[in-house]
């Protein structure tokens, strides 16, 4: 009888801490991995849902960029030693432009995504 | 497009334009006396023996020597036909501001020094000797302005003409569209010294207002610079980079684009992607350079500024000889 209960009560714990984890993980934005290289964001296009939280990780392959979206307020400098991110929540559904805004050579003007919040 | 003007507002306009920048006349409210003016009159010429008094300039904007593109095909002709327009001035304009971009940028070894030798060069032709530049992000983004300052000098920096402040302020070479801390606190150290009726001219690269930030036509930072100026009642502020004709107001300033030497770019509200605006062969300078800002009568005849444009073509493309300057009401050229 005290065996019995003894696993149920470990079975219990391990339930709740199993259910603390997942609810752990759902709490936690999405992360979104993106990379920079003259003059081009991989992938060049991603799609967000409104109202969730989501990280954007961004990483310089070759040299410096910018990563700027006004209207999201993403604003990261990039260097190719580390990435940057952000976490934003979209509030607006819409299609923005995201651009590399620190200057990179004779392709810079090219060098934007499309971040889609639906 | 008139604008009412406000009558402390001491960019006025005598007529000007050349199809190739802007020609402005300055200071005839504070020439014209008054009591605040007389007190900022006799602070300058206490300061440096300067009086406000009448004269002109010239902006010029984003030559981009050694661009090559079917945007235009024709190179530098722009940029060397407006030199000699400027030179058959008379009166001769006693400065000349370059707003940036004047060289466009190379990665080859040794060419970006001869576009910018080249650039130096073409404007040693002018023969006003008083030009001042500020360089653009083909300047100056890739190299953090070593380059440029072996051409050109600072990159930011200050002076006195007749009774006007000019502020010459880099938003590029850093990289980003952005001026920077250090040069904020040197802005602030700088204009602390003049009254808040003084006249300033800032002339910069990239507007300091959010024009199109997904075009890239905005400075981070340029919120800060306009709440460094802001206590200050007239400013104006010339700018490029956006390489069309542009007025916008904010709460303490009047900001003037100047249009490009090279191609142009269409309007930011009637399209959503930027490109070039289309060369054309039979109009080659369509849509460059080209405004013509004058004071005249607006409604209730009050002072308004009116801006019109001048449209410059080249013999060998138009049958035309040399520049045709259309001048419509109100120029004086």
């Amino acid at each position: 009888m005290k065996r019995s209960i003894t696993i149920a009560l470990s079975l219990l714990i391990i339930g709740i801490t199993a259910a603390i984890r997942l609810k752990a993980q759902e709490s936690q934005p999405q992360v979104v991995s993106i990379s920079a290289k003259r003059f081009e964001f991989t992938p060049n296009q991603i799609t967000l849902k409104r109202g969730e939280p989501v990280t954007l990780r961004v990483s310089a392959q070759d040299r410096d960029h910018g990563f700027y979206q006004k209207d999201l307020e993403i604003e990261l400098d990039l260097t190719p030693d580390h990435p940057s991110e952000v976490t934003i929540t979209p509030e607006k559904a819409g299609r923005f432009v995201a651009i590399c805004d620190h200057f990179c050579g004779s392709g810079h003007g090219n060098m934007k995504m499309v971040i889609n919040v639906e | 497009m008139d604008r009412p003007l406000d009558r402390r507002k001491f960019l006025k306009v005598s007529g000007m334009s050349l199809g190739v920048g802007a020609l402005i006349s300055f200071a005839p409210a504070l020439a014209a006396g008054g009591t605040p003016v007389a007190r900022v009159r006799n602070w300058f010429r206490r300061q440096n023996g300067e009086e406000v008094s009448p004269f002109n300039l010239v902006q010029l904007s984003d030559a981009h020597v050694g661009f090559q593109g079917p945007s235009n095909p024709t190179g530098t002709k722009a940029f060397e036909r407006a030199i000699e327009v400027i030179n058959g001035l008379n009166p001769q304009p006693e400065l000349i501001l370059f707003t940036g971009d004047l060289t466009h940028e190379s990665e080859t070894p040794g060419e970006h020094e001869k576009r910018m030798q080249l650039f130096k060069d073409i404007t040693g032709r002018l023969k006003s000797k008083k030009v001042m530049y500020v360089p653009g992000e083909h300047d100056a983004a890739l190299d953090g302005g070593a380059l440029y300052r072996q051409f050109f000098g600072e990159t930011h920096y200050s002076f006195d003409h007749r009774g006007v402040h000019f502020i010459a302020l880099d938003n590029v070479s850093s990289g980003k569209p952005a001026v920077g801390a250090a040069q904020i606190e040197w802005l602030k150290r700088d204009i602390a010294r003049y009254p808040h009726t003084a006249p300033i001219v800032v002339f910069t690269h990239r507007p300091l207002f959010d024009l199109r930030p997904d075009w890239e036509w905005f400075t981070r930072d340029g919120d800060e610079v306009l709440n460094v100026l802001s206590p200050h009642e007239n400013v104006t502020v010339l700018y490029g980079h956006i390489h069309r004709h542009d007025v916008h107001e904010t709460e303490h300033a009047t900001h003037y684009a100047s249009r490009s030497l090279i191609f142009a770019f269409p309007d930011p509200t009637t399209v959503s992607d930027k490109k070039p605006v289309a060369f054309d062969k039979e109009k080659p300078f369509k849509n460059l350079g080209l405004q013509l800002l004058a004071e005249r009568s607006g409604p209730n005849q009050r002072p308004a500024l009116g801006v019109d444009d001048v449209e410059l073509t080249l013999r060998e493309y138009a049958g035309t000889d040399g520049v045709q300057q259309i001048s419509r009401p109100g120029a004086s050229l």
